[in-house]
């Protein structure tokens, strides 16, 4: 029988130290029919996300041991203490974090920042203010990187010679573009790599 | 001339008039019935965070030492919240205030504050008539 799966909206983690910006970041993805989580500062964003800020690279608590899935962080670039950097730094040092797509915000058009970030491995780069048109670039983040994760545990099945069932994938909706996405990528070597190897950004 | 119309010349004022630009427009394409208080809640916050902004900025200001570093950033911050709700004249402010900072100069810094001052008290009370006349609109009574 087929698992149905209830369809449950994304959920994306905002993250800006200013008021007036928050409630704007909240409300363009809620109206683009995500579900929001704000908090004011990168610290804050790690310790929603599980992990503590100090040693971030060795204790993680899973996201999922709390009940709370977050589907994509996007955070300001310019923030007190800990910068939208710090905290993508942090995220892509996490073993649990790291293949959640992060997207860096900034008011400021400077392309040395905007390409360091991308090197780090933020999946895009968003010019304030954040406009509603801004908004459909965020799910095809979500969605391959879901399809990365799908692909993967499908690997890892093979491996340990269980039977590979294809229903693996939590969202039956989801289904039919992440076999097309995985056949692509059997085709393009290139991106059949573990995430480790970040292949996206040389 | 009924509230309705009043809001619309006011609000058609503010974008002539160089007060907001098109990311106001947004705001208002972002409310709806799910949302129905968006834009003044927006603009709310802006107010509050300008008026303890620039009191900020007043007090960096008025040391004998000035910490042009932490002057930049408050008005970094200012220029970013008047970005977001589309107060066009205060951005542009910002914009000449962050030149003075660099520059390092009190005198330039004191005078821009000055203009911020104005601008935003100016946008702000236009910003308060709006909400009074969208309360009317939406049958509430004017408040005092």
């Amino acid at each position: 029988m087929a698992v149905v799966a209830t369809e449950r909206p994304f959920h994306v983690l905002a993250v800006d130290d200013s008021l007036p910006d928050r409630k704007l970041i909240e409300r363009l993805l809620k109206t683009s029919s995500f579900q929001v989580t704000t908090v004011d500062s990168g610290s804050k964003a790690l310790q929603f996300l599980g992990i503590h800020d100090d040693d971030a690279s060795t204790v993680s608590v899973h996201a999922h041991q709390l009940d709370i899935t977050v589907n994509l962080i996007i955070t300001d670039y310019c923030m007190p203490g800990m910068t939208g950097y710090d905290l993508l730094k942090k995220i892509k040092e996490s073993s649990s974090l790291r293949d959640i797509p992060v997207v860096i915000m900034s008011s400021e058009n400077i392309p040395s920042r905007i390409n360091r970030c991308l090197e780090e491995g933020a999946d895009e780069f968003f010019l304030k203010p954040v406009r509603l048109s801004d908004m459909s670039k965020l799910k095809p983040h979500i969605l391959k990187s879901r399809c990365r994760e799908h692909y993967q545990q499908e690997q890892q099945h093979q491996q340990s010679d269980s039977n590979s069932n294809s229903n693996d994938c939590s969202n039956p909706t989801n289904k039919s573009s992440c076999d097309s996405s995985r056949k692509r990528k059997a085709e393009d070597n290139g991106e059949i790599l573990p995430q480790k190897n970040r292949p996206r950004h040389s | 001339m009924s509230a309705a119309n009043q809001l619309a010349a006011l609000i058609a004022n503010m974008f002539a008039t160089g007060l907001l630009d098109d990311q106001f427009q947004q705001l208002q394409m972002l409310q709806d019935p799910s949302a129905p208080n968006f834009v003044s809640e927006v603009v709310t916050l802006f107010c509050h965070d300008g008026e303890r902004i620039i009191g900020e900025l007043a007090k960096l200001l008025d040391k004998p030492t000035v910490d042009f570093d932490r002057v930049d950033a408050f008005v970094h911050q200012l220029k970013g919240s008047s970005a977001s709700v589309g107060a066009l004249k205060v951005k542009n402010t910002c914009i000449q205030f962050r030149e003075f900072c660099q520059q390092k100069s009190k005198d330039g810094c004191l005078k821009t504050l000055e203009t911020v001052r104005i601008n935003f008290y100016e946008l702000r009370g236009k910003f308060q008539t709006m909400l009074q006349l969208e309360r009317q609109v939406n049958g509430f009574p004017p408040n005092n």
